[in-house]
């Protein structure tokens, strides 16, 4: 039994480090890209397997790490929802990848690297204490780091996957720090206990995994590094926007509701954040104009209602939007990805046609962004509805907005979709399009590691919405120990789904109407709110600017320093040389000198001459009797 | 079995250089690799026999100077134990680097085979005046090894180390004697001192003596401000002797703190503990900070230097809030001081390594000189690229580790040092992935000018084989740190227990 969360783990981790590092090894390398698809998607099936049997058997182990923060892994309702969907989309996304990252790629490093990213999204779902969930959290920034920068020839990949790293790992601090207070506190270090932490280390942990929470989950002010997130090969962001990485946070944050709870702030800290997030993201998303930028901030905001349903309380609201969403946008991203393989472009206005030359790919596409935009009966639109029952309970406010939001993801699903159904543009031929890649045949019969990702995808956007039969959502509220959380009436389902269908209609009719304005957006939607440019003004320039002035006071005051005082001690050697040595040479010769002197003195007497010395004797006599006499 | 260890490598310097200055390269690598791979063995052996919370072991002691207190007194316990092995490690990592140096080899391995001398014999050291000895031959040993084998600024570099550590080294024997005097009876022994605790009670000299021995190891260290010797050392010297300077030499000083400062000075410590986080915190951020603006890629490894020994001090200065309920925290974070040690001599001796291969190849250290090395040597861009993740934390490897349980055990005595250090966590990862990208990403480009570009081989056999063992240490001790976790964590008690005296 403890073995299964072990294995489920450690199978795509070791797998995946020993395909990347082939990868390394130039002519290992070579040789074992022939293989690394194959193998990697057999372990990632298999690993499926291993997830759908955890998630009835519900094992967990711990194992003593750090001194008082075991390293714990469970699989419970909850994880064992995530898992699975982790497990299933990483087998579809590499299914895929195996057609679209070509046999002149170096293969070994992308599937391996894909697996040791969605091992570590499995660390951080099944984590039971902070280290283990750290541990899983962090490494899955650094692979998404190589996998952003997957094609590092090119300076731009790779700066973009910096921002990614960095900015998520400014958030991580956060987790740090909770750990720090979940060690102050004294309580132990499993996520569970932390809601009975003592004040103040209760906030800080709440405020710490918040933090890092909104970080990895690109919601705001954080957004802006999934934009660049875009530059990774497509079935990375398949992978990291639907069932690893972002979501991420929204789990925490669903998994540590009771610490959310237990602050008095932190809730609706997180609610407010999830719901301006679906709001604003939504509109960068409609002014998006290449298609995996207005998905990736789709993301942000299909998650800001993962993360309001964290901050009023609706675990099974939040599972369900995530896994509803890990469907429909991993789907959308794959054909986003099959087609800027096959095209060469993701600009909206150029993919034009993109969906009738290929129409599999294009129903496909619908199913997602229908999805996307919540319209009945696909599973997104039930998840929301529970999200938003939720949030009514709480605060209508947080509903209004929440609906708001959910309208927005209508216009920009549709606006998706509307242009990529329309005729073809004129100046792409066909012959030009099927001369660019083998997935671009004419009404093209996808190859089958396409179509078989696609179908499976497409039925579970459908499919998933049966959580809304009062007896499956029972069943799904039992496993995710939820029982007894708002659900939707009928009216809420009847009114979203309404409001869905009518903007997708309005929104497409408007589109045709205005088929030749070209619509401009504001700057700032486009620019995701201008928030990088923010993130460059608030830490990355002054942080730049401390840095220079403390390289030039290193060296121009501390190691100046020290060279002055060896120098000056030089120079004190050379003026005691100069000076004090003279003088105290000096005056030892001038001693000889004066007792040479002496002695020349003392020599004179000394004639040899027999009447001299009788008259000295005479005069030393006289003196000494005259110096008697005066004595006495 | 200790005296043997330490002694030996020293011993088989004596043999080589008394052999002939023209025996064959081969013989003098071999010679050299071999023993440092008996010394890796007996650590082996003696670690197999250590009994994990059995205080000191494998104690040795002869009578040496009497007239004034001196023995020649040796042990290991939970602290240096892991810095003997590291040691250990380290050297034969580089025996096994410098296995195609051609320029005076035979010199060179005996001048690494009496340092490693030194080394272990500081680290095995319960006798101050044995612990004075080898800190200062160790000083000399490196100072020949910069100004004799490195770069073309190397004999002023050398200078300047030497001087600034021996003057730091005349501060700390000055300490010394500080604790000889107080003692009664006079001793060195630091077994006898640290039971004694005989400065307990008299403030003014107790601090006096914590400012000598601080001011002596704190510029071995090296924290800020005495570390501006350490880059230009680095820079200068070639890819072994920085490999051991950071690796061995800098953990003289931490190891000093916590085998003499915070045992034989608890009440000093316990008063000035704030002085060292203080310091600690100012290292780790200021150090992060310069190693961002600078443009050689050897003095930025220099620099996270300083800002990892910064965590050490943030730890041990943060033990010296000695409140009953932060004790759990405490431990963590001086169990993770002693693990920083190790990490940080396994990463950032492997980091220096790879410099030294950039330098082979490019004959130069300026990181905008290169530009998708990988390209060219992917074994090498990978290496670098794990050294890099590992020193700047990624779990996985063991300064993850290290730096978790400093920074979580330090919140709770001191919440706003840990909560400034931990910015220390991104600014390394900013910098050193930055570094990373910018010369191993890419377009190529490499030194030598335009035109055909020159020749960049990737890692050669010995080279790999040198440095994949320090990488691979590190993930072990990264995925699985309680084997030595159980090693350290009763020493780190144990000296909880005497500061809190």
């Amino acid at each position: 039994m403890t073995a299964l969360p072990w294995a489920l783990v450690a199978v795509p981790l070791t797998a995946g480090a020993l395909l990347a590092g082939a990868g390394a090894g130039a002519g290992a390398g070579r040789r074992g890209d022939r293989f690394a698809p194959g193998a990697a998607t057999a372990v990632a099936a298999a690993d499926t397997v291993l997830a759908v049997v955890a998630a009835f058997r519900h094992p967990h182990t711990a194992v003593p790490f750090l001194e008082g923060a075991p390293f714990g892994l469970a699989v419970d309702g909850l994880s064992g929802l995530l898992v699975v969907t982790v497990a299933a989309v990483t087998t579809a996304v590499l299914m895929f990848a195996v057609h679209d990252i070509g046999p002149d790629e170096a293969r070994c490093r992308f599937f391996g690297l894909m697996l040791l990213f969605s091992g570590a999204m499995l660390v951080t779902v099944t984590a039971t204490t902070l280290p283990a969930l750290l541990m899983g959290w962090e490494v899955m920034g650094a692979t998404s780091w190589a996998l952003i920068g997957y094609w590092w020839r090119e300076p731009v990949r790779v700066r973009a996957a910096y921002t990614a790293l960095i900015t998520t790992r400014a958030a991580d601090l956060g987790l740090y720090l909770a750990f720090g207070a979940a060690v102050a506190a004294g309580g132990g270090t499993a996520l569970d206990r932390l809601a009975g932490a003592p004040s103040p280390w209760l906030h800080v942990a709440a405020g710490g995994v918040i933090a890092a929470a909104l970080g990895k989950s690109a919601q705001l002010p954080f957004s802006f590094w999934l934009s660049k997130a875009m530059q990774g090969p497509s079935p990375v962001s398949a992978l990291l926007h639907s069932a690893t990485m972002v979501v991420a946070g929204a789990y925490l944050l669903i998994r540590v509701q009771p610490l959310l709870g237990a602050t008095g702030w932190a809730d609706d800290t997180v609610a407010w954040t999830g719901v301006a997030t679906a709001l604003l993201l939504g509109l960068v998303a409609v002014a998006q104009t290449e298609l995996k930028q207005l998905l990736a901030a789709s993301s942000c905001a299909q998650i800001g209602f993962m993360v309001l349903a964290a901050g009023v309380g609706s675990t099974t609201g939040g599972t369900s939007q995530l896994m509803a969403h890990a469907a429909a946008k991993s789907l959308a991203f794959l054909v986003a990805g099959l087609w800027l393989t096959a095209l060469g472009t993701q600009n909206l206005a150029r993919l034009r046609g993109a969906a009738r030359r290929q129409r599999a790919a294009g129903a496909a596409l619908t199913v997602a962004a229908l999805s996307l935009a919540g319209v009945p009966p696909l599973s997104l639109w039930v998840a929301k509805d529970t999200v938003l029952a939720a949030a009514l309970e709480k605060e209508p406010a947080l509903y209004a907005a929440g609906s708001a939001a959910a309208v927005v993801s209508a216009v920009y699903a549709v606006k998706a979709l509307w242009y990529v159904w329309q005729p073809a543009a004129q100046e792409s031929s066909p012959q030009e399009s099927a001369s660019q890649g083998p997935a671009s045949q004419e009404n093209g019969r996808l190859p089958l590691a396409v179509a078989v990702p696609f179908t499976v995808l497409a039925v579970a956007c459908a499919a998933l919405s049966a959580v809304a039969l009062p007896p499956v959502h029972a069943a799904f509220a039992r496993t995710l120990d939820a029982v007894g959380e708002p659900t939707a009436a009928g009216w809420e389902y009847a009114l979203s789904g309404a409001l869905a269908v009518a903007t997708s209609g309005a929104v497409w009719a408007w589109a045709d109407r205005h088929r030749r304005a070209r619509a401009s957006s504001p700057a700032v939607l486009h620019d995701w709110l201008g928030l990088e440019a923010a993130a460059h003004a608030v830490a990355v320039a002054p942080v730049r600017g401390m840095a220079a002035w403390a390289a030039r006071f290193d060296d121009r005051v501390l190691d100046r320093g020290t060279e002055v005082l060896a120098h000056g001690t030089v120079r004190l050697a050379g003026a005691v040389n100069r000076r004090l040595e003279t003088a105290i040479d000096g005056s030892v010769g001038g001693v000889a000198a004066a007792c040479r002197a002496l002695g020349r003195l003392a020599r004179r007497p000394q004639t040899g001459q027999l009447h001299q010395y009788l008259a000295q004797a005479v005069a030393a006599f006289t003196l000494l009797a005259v110096v008697f006499v005066l004595v006495r | 079995m200790l005296t043997a260890l330490v002694f030996l490598p020293a011993a088989v310097a004596a043999v080589l250089v008394c052999l002939p200055a023209r025996i064959p390269r081969w013989v003098v690598t071999a010679v050299w690799a071999g023993t440092a791979a008996a010394v890796l063995v007996l650590t082996c052996i003696m670690w197999g026999h250590y009994a994990d919370d059995g205080g000191i072991q494998y104690e040795t002691q002869a009578r040496w100077i009497p007239s004034v207190g001196i023995s020649y007194h040796v042990g290991v316990d939970g602290l240096s134990l892991p810095l003997i092995a590291v040691t250990a490690v380290l050297f034969l990592a580089c025996a096994v680097f410098a296995a195609r140096r051609n320029h005076r080899i035979r010199d060179f391995a005996a001048l690494f085979l009496f340092l490693e001398t030194t080394c272990l014999g500081l680290f095995a050291a319960l006798d101050l005046i044995v612990f004075f000895v080898f800190f200062d031959l160790s000083i000399v040993a490196m100072y020949f090894v910069i100004a004799g084998w490195g770069h073309a600024d190397a004999a002023r570099a050398a200078l300047k180390f030497f001087l600034y550590t021996f003057i730091g080294s005349l501060a700390l024997l000055l300490g010394f004697i500080g604790l000889y005097l107080a003692a009664e009876p006079h001793t060195f022994d630091m077994v006898e001192l640290t039971r004694q605790d005989p400065l307990a009670g008299r403030t003014a000299y107790g601090a006096l003596v914590l400012l000598a021995v601080a001011v002596g190891l704190a510029v071995k260290t090296p924290t800020v401000p005495f570390h501006t010797w350490l880059p230009p050392a680095h820079t200068e010297a070639p890819a072994e002797g920085s490999a051991i300077l950071a690796g061995v030499l800098l953990k003289m000083g931490t190891y000093g703190f916590l085998r003499i400062a915070l045992p034989m000075l608890p009440q000093a410590w316990r008063s000035y503990g704030l002085v060292f986080v203080v310091v600690g915190v100012v290292s780790v951020l200021y150090g992060a900070l310069v190693a961002l603006a600078q443009t050689n890629f050897k003095r930025m490894v220099a620099y996270t230097s300083v800002n990892h020994m910064g965590y050490i001090l943030l730890a041990i200065g943060a033990a010296a809030v000695t409140t009953a309920d932060t004790r759990a925290a405490r431990q963590l974070a001086v169990t993770g001081a002693t693990y920083q040690m190790v990490s940080h001599a396994l990463l950032t001796g492997a980091l220096f390594l790879l410099a030294g291969v950039l330098h082979e190849r490019g004959h130069t250290y300026t990181m905008t000189a290169y530009s998708g090395i990988a390209a060219r040597a992917p074994l090498f861009a990978a290496l670098t690229g794990l050294a890099v993740f590992g020193s700047l934390g990624l779990p996985g490897f063991s300064g993850f580790i290290a730096e978790l349980q400093i920074l979580a055990g330090s919140l709770d005595p001191r919440p706003l040092a840990a909560g400034l250090a931990v910015l220390g966590i991104l600014l390394t990862a900013a910098l050193l992935v930055r570094a990373l990208q910018g010369m191993f990403l890419g377009p190529l480009r490499l030194p030598g000018g335009p035109g055909a570009a020159p020749a960049f081989p990737d890692l050669h056999r010995h080279e790999a084989a040198a440095i994949v063992p320090l990488l691979g240490l590190a993930v072990v001790l990264g995925l699985a740190p309680r084997f030595l976790l159980d090693v350290v964590e009763p020493a780190s008690h144990g000296v909880l227990e005497l500061l809190a005296r």
